[in-house]
């Protein structure tokens, strides 16, 4: 018997009460460990997805599996506590007025309490390398490291798979960097939903491409970033002067 | 702005009066604003007890007096009221370097003056002891209904995050060579202003979706215990407790 895949979405459809389809037809699943980049321009559906994945939203067709659980609504708690979202914006993400009650909400929710939740937090701020950070407001960091507390919130979870939402967006290159060294040290199965195509090079094996609501290709990134009609078809592009050619090497 | 200014207000120390619960300190510190409010105006002694007492407060937390006497400058606008009530009083009147006052119009404005300055010290001194962040644990323990301190903790939260808004946009508005003169030219502004609503409401949203992702159900989680000593409770109220006695004496030795 194979353990369940850690994501399966299959034929998932959705569209906006406002009548606006933003799926259509989604499917792909997601093995344990794995590290997939999830790419597409704007308006592609990845966001509608991403917020699929953890129940926010219901699709109207198709389903959403997590480690083996359907995502419904009896069951939201847990399927919250199994995917994380780390969004974009950590100012949106970081709402306590201390970084170690921030990353403690999560798993508080769940119901751990006293030492368990402690060690949790400490593991998470650990894990992003924040720990000095603990009893300091999230608005004094500095934008890096409140994106690496935003991810620690979700880890202090322990999810099965760790959704990110633009990770590098706005980060300085030092910054970007770091996160980079903090993501491929994770022992966690990651689906990166990004515009940044040489970070998903550097960090995902494996991409998904989405364009007008399905998924267009998916394959070993170095592939797909060197088909330059794929990439022209989907709005993709890599930034000026990376070599596609030189991506089939290694 | 926010942060500096909330950061500003709280020096950090390891005081006995840092160390005390904030439930204890915010009961104990409202409690003694009564006793001074309920002080006869005429007792001028009973008022320089309650100054002593607030000076020593402040010597015990090792705060600064001369910050502490510039924090009060917050209050001039209330003095500033204070100040006219001799000079437009009615009834029995005095001269006083050659200006006609009013007696009636002093009584108000001194009384105005110490309580006034007393209320803010005493505030004063709880700020400089208390990070915001106890203090709305405070409030919650004090029974502030949970939905009043998460909108007070959010606004602590987001403060800068909106001020920051409000200077990025207020730079865009100059780069494009808005110089504003006349009444006329703050359409830009209530525009701007109508925009931060918005952008405010939608952050909002993202918030509470970034909160429901992480199973948030309606509730905060309480995640430490904070509750006060019957001892810690003592030692904190016996201040309010003293003040009331004076306050009390003030009235029995009344002419």
């Amino acid at each position: 018997m194979t353990a369940a895949p850690a994501l399966e979405v299959d034929g998932v459809a959705f569209a906006y009460p406002d009548g606006h389809q933003a799926l259509f037809g989604v499917s792909f699943r997601i093995e344990r460990g794995e590290r997939v980049a999830l790419l597409g321009p704007n308006g592609a559906g990845k966001t509608t997805l991403v917020l699929q994945l953890n129940g926010v939203l219901l699709p109207g067709a198709g389903r959403v599996v997590v480690a083996g659980l359907p995502v419904a609504t009896e069951h939201l708690k847990e399927i919250r506590r199994r995917v994380g979202i780390v969004f974009q914006d950590p100012d949106d993400q970081l709402f306590m007025p201390t970084v170690a009650e921030d990353v403690a909400f999560g798993p508080a929710n769940l119901g751990l309490r006293g030492p368990e939740l402690e060690t949790r937090v400490k593991g998470a701020l650990a894990a992003v390398g924040m720990e000095g950070h603990a009893d300091r407001p999230p608005h004094h960091l500095s934008f890096g490291q409140r994106r690496r507390v935003a991810v620690a919130t979700v880890l202090a979870m322990e999810p099965e798979i760790l959704v990110l939402d633009e990770p590098s967006s706005n980060l300085d290159p030092a910054s970007r960097r770091e996160l980079a060294e903090i993501l491929t040290g994770l022992d966690i199965t990651m689906l990166m939903v990004t515009h940044d195509l040489p970070y998903a090079l550097q960090l995902c094996p494996r991409a998904l491409v989405m364009n007008g609501g399905i998924i267009a290709a998916d394959g070993p990134t170095a592939e797909l970033l060197a088909d330059g009609d794929l990439l022209a078809a989907n709005r993709l592009e890599l930034p000026f002067g990376f070599d596609p050619a030189a991506l089939r090497a290694p | 702005m926010g942060a500096s200014h909330s950061r500003a207000l709280y020096l950090p120390g390891t005081s006995p009066l840092h160390r005390a619960r904030p439930q204890c300190k915010l009961a104990a510190a409202f409690l003694f604003v009564l006793a001074v409010v309920a002080t006869p105006r005429e007792a001028f002694w009973a008022y320089g007890v309650y100054a002593l007492t607030l000076a020593v407060l402040a010597r015990v937390a090792g705060l600064p007096l001369p910050t502490l006497a510039r924090r009060l400058v917050l209050e001039l606008p209330f003095l500033l009221f204070a100040v006219f009530l001799p000079l437009v009083g009615q009834g029995e009147r005095v001269e006083i370097l050659g200006v006609s006052l009013a007696t009636e119009g002093l009584w108000a404005a001194w009384n105005i003056v110490a309580k006034g300055s007393l209320g803010v010290a005493t505030s004063v001194i709880l700020v400089a002891t208390t990070p915001v962040p106890e203090l709305l644990r405070g409030l919650e323990r004090l029974r502030l209904p949970a939905a009043l301190t998460s909108v007070a903790a959010f606004m602590v939260r987001y403060a800068d995050v909106i001020v920051d808004e409000v200077r990025r946009m207020r730079v865009a508005r100059i780069s494009r060579g808005y110089d504003p003169r006349w009444i006329w030219q703050a359409r830009a502004v209530a525009a701007s202003a109508g925009t931060l609503f918005i952008r405010s409401y939608e952050r909002g949203e993202r918030v509470y979706l970034a909160m429901v992702s992480r199973g948030y159900s309606g509730a905060m989680p309480v995640l430490q215990d904070l509750g006060a000593t019957r001892g810690q409770w003592l030692a904190a109220l016996s201040l309010p407790a003293a003040a009331a006695l004076v306050a009390a004496t003030a009235w029995g030795v009344r002419p």
